[in-house]
């Protein structure tokens, strides 16, 4: 028998489970839910139909099947891959730094990012609708790459064991830099502080299926890359040193899982802009429900984060509409009660 | 079984030495014990042969350098108990003992049915059905370390590395905890060096001892020939009384200085 080191794991599986199923639900509701088109009972009806070997009358017509599959399904598929992105960089972060507080703005590419959005917008966003590629999530991409750079070198210069806090140091100043540089662009040209604040706050609503196909590579790679490592997370869990007498080569695991997390969370910062709370309120609640094993955390995170980002994303298009109330918003205000919520049903059980 | 043996082997802190160049072999087999005042480079030199710091010189274990492996090839040789391991929360004890198996999963791969027997049988030779399934955090110190020793004997190094590995205990689980290691040690044939602070355990578990002082081998040899009042006095700055008992054992008794 050896039920005792593997009951966690089996546990670990029907989670997984429970959270696909959750996900699978999530993408459903978000393609059925709108402003405008159909009704929504004809959606998953008129989604039976375009399979293969069935043939169902769902009433749909052409035009409500582009919103749905126009307008809708990239926005929901946007945010699954947002929502997933940002809660594994998330937990992997927390993993390589033993900090359960950080989240995946950590070193700097919510900042960075900020800067090369407003960058772009302030130097000409009208003039550049006609360019064959749209300089914002690209320069937002590679304001974030940048700074994480830079707080990497700058976090690393210094010898020895106290890298990470340094790093983490290093990114808080990355970050308070970047923030002052684009501050001060914004009292330069107050005229788009209205559209760098709607970036910044975060948006879906113009979600296109070029949007999905720009970040699926690097949410890909970087999902992999991170899955790869669940692992050894768990074993960094013991401190560097240990981990490193126990053979795990801890700076190199530590470098290949921010590059992974950063490149992921770099890539959906640039089509989404700055969605908060997400990196570190969807793997907290997870731990609290399926236990601290990153082997699990990771997987579920990934699944659980894009069921939420879009299932959060639902109230935004559906209240105040036409205005869209930003999805930052909406996930600190759904994301901070739930949290609480978890955490006082987890202290009563125990 | 293994030996392990240093030539030249120093470590230094930004600059500042913590062991002077060290010479020495660890017989297969043997329990050598160091032992010094604190910070007389005790942990530098464990950490060390650990490949938790850095070193110069060479560290040979069955004649072939340490540096020439790999840290994974290293972790299979030798198995490393901290002075304050660190157990993290959530973990089970049988999880927290599977991290032993480190060594031989491969970088991106997972445990094998065979590390997980390995694992089982640790836990059903060092009776820890128990410790098992709860969570670290509820386990008292001497429940720790049993886990601890545990994930290091899962390790299945020929080469153990104790350091201060009962300072947190009680004298029972001291008792214990030292058992527990000779008998594995007599069991696998494991060679093992250890840092200690109490010098009576020292000397009756230890074949040798090795006193330290400033980072310098200030004496050695078995327990009655470092274990003698005026080397104490000096290295140490206290004041002693050394018993031998009638089975050899080497008792050490500070001396109450203070006059009232």
């Amino acid at each position: 028998m050896n039920s005792t080191a593997t009951s966690h794991e089996n546990a670990g599986k029907w989670w997984i489970a429970l959270a696909s199923l959750l996900l699978v639900c999530s993408l459903l509701v978000g393609v059925m839910i709108g402003p405008a088109g159909p009704a929504w009972w004809r959606v998953p009806l008129e989604l039976i139909n375009r399979l293969p070997f069935f043939s169902i009358h769902s009433g749909l017509t052409d035009t409500d099947w582009s919103i749905v599959w126009q307008i809708r399904a990239p926005r929901v598929v946007l945010a699954a891959l947002v929502g997933s992105t940002l809660s594994i960089a998330g937990a992997s972060y927390q993993g390589v730094f033993r900090n359960p507080l950080v989240d995946p703005y950590l070193l700097g590419v919510a900042a960075g990012a900020g800067l090369g959005a407003t960058i772009v917008i302030t130097v000409n966003r009208s003039g550049t609708s006609t360019w064959w590629i749209d300089p914002l999530p690209l320069a937002a991409f590679i304001g974030g790459l940048i700074a994480v750079l830079a707080t990497y070198l700058v976090g690393t210069t210094g010898k020895g064991e106290r890298s990470s806090t340094s790093l983490v140091l290093s990114g808080v100043a990355v970050t308070s830099l970047a923030t002052a540089a684009q501050t001060f662009l914004l009292q330069r040209n107050s005229d788009v502080v209205r559209q760098v604040y709607s970036w910044i706050l975060g948006r879906l609503s113009s979600a296109t299926w070029g949007d999905v196909r720009l970040v699926i590579p690097y949410v890909v790679l970087s999902t992999i890359a991170l899955l790869l490592h669940r692992r050894l997370l768990d074993v960094l869990r013991v401190g560097d040193d240990e981990a490193s007498a126990l053979g795990v080569n801890v700076s190199r695991v530590r470098l290949v899982v921010v590059i992974a997390a950063t490149l992921g969370t770099a890539s959906v910062v640039a089509v989404s802009g700055l969605i908060g709370f997400v990196g570190i309120i969807v793997p907290h609640a997870v731990r609290l429900i399926v236990g601290t094993s990153y082997r699990v955390v990771l997987p579920v995170s990934l699944l659980f984060g894009a069921a939420f980002l879009i299932l959060a994303d639902i109230p935004g298009r559906v209240l105040d509409n036409p205005a869209e109330t930003p999805i930052g918003v909406v996930t600190a205000f759904l994301g901070a009660p739930f949290f609480l919520l978890i955490l006082r049903a987890r202290k009563t059980a125990q | 079984m293994t030996s392990l043996a240093f030539d030249q082997v120093s470590v230094a802190y930004s600059g500042r030495q913590a062991v002077a160049p060290f010479n020495d072999t660890v017989k297969p087999g043997e329990w050598l014990c160091i032992i010094g005042p604190n910070g007389a480079g005790k942990s530098s030199l464990l950490r060390s042969i650990a490949g938790v710091v850095p070193h110069t010189g060479r560290i040979l274990v069955d004649g072939s350098p340490l540096s020439a492996r790999s840290s994974r090839r290293r972790a299979q040789l030798i198995a490393y108990v901290p002075q304050s391991p660190v157990l993290p929360s959530g973990m089970t004890g049988a999880e927290y003992v599977l991290l032993g198996r480190n060594p031989f999963v491969t970088h991106f791969g997972s445990e094998s049915v065979l590390d997980y027997s390995m694992v089982q049988d640790v836990i059903d030779r060092l009776d820890l059905h128990e410790l098992a399934t709860r969570d670290v955090d509820t386990l008292s110190g001497g429940e720790r370390q049993r886990l601890v020793i545990a994930r290091a004997i899962a390790q299945e190094a020929p080469i153990l590395l104790l350091d201060e590995p009962t300072s947190a205990l009680d004298i029972g689980h001291q008792q214990q905890a030292l058992e527990l290691v000779d008998k594995l040690r007599k069991e696998h044939g494991l060679t093992v060096v250890s840092a200690m602070h109490d010098l009576t355990l020292a000397g009756i578990y230890s074949d040798r001892l090795i006193l330290m002082h400033a980072g310098h081998v200030v004496a050695q040899g078995v327990a009655e020939e470092v274990l003698r009042p005026e080397t104490l006095g000096e290295f140490y700055g206290v004041s002693v009384r050394v018993h031998r008992e009638s089975d050899g054992t080497i008792i050490v008794v500070p001396n109450r200085t203070s006059v009232f």
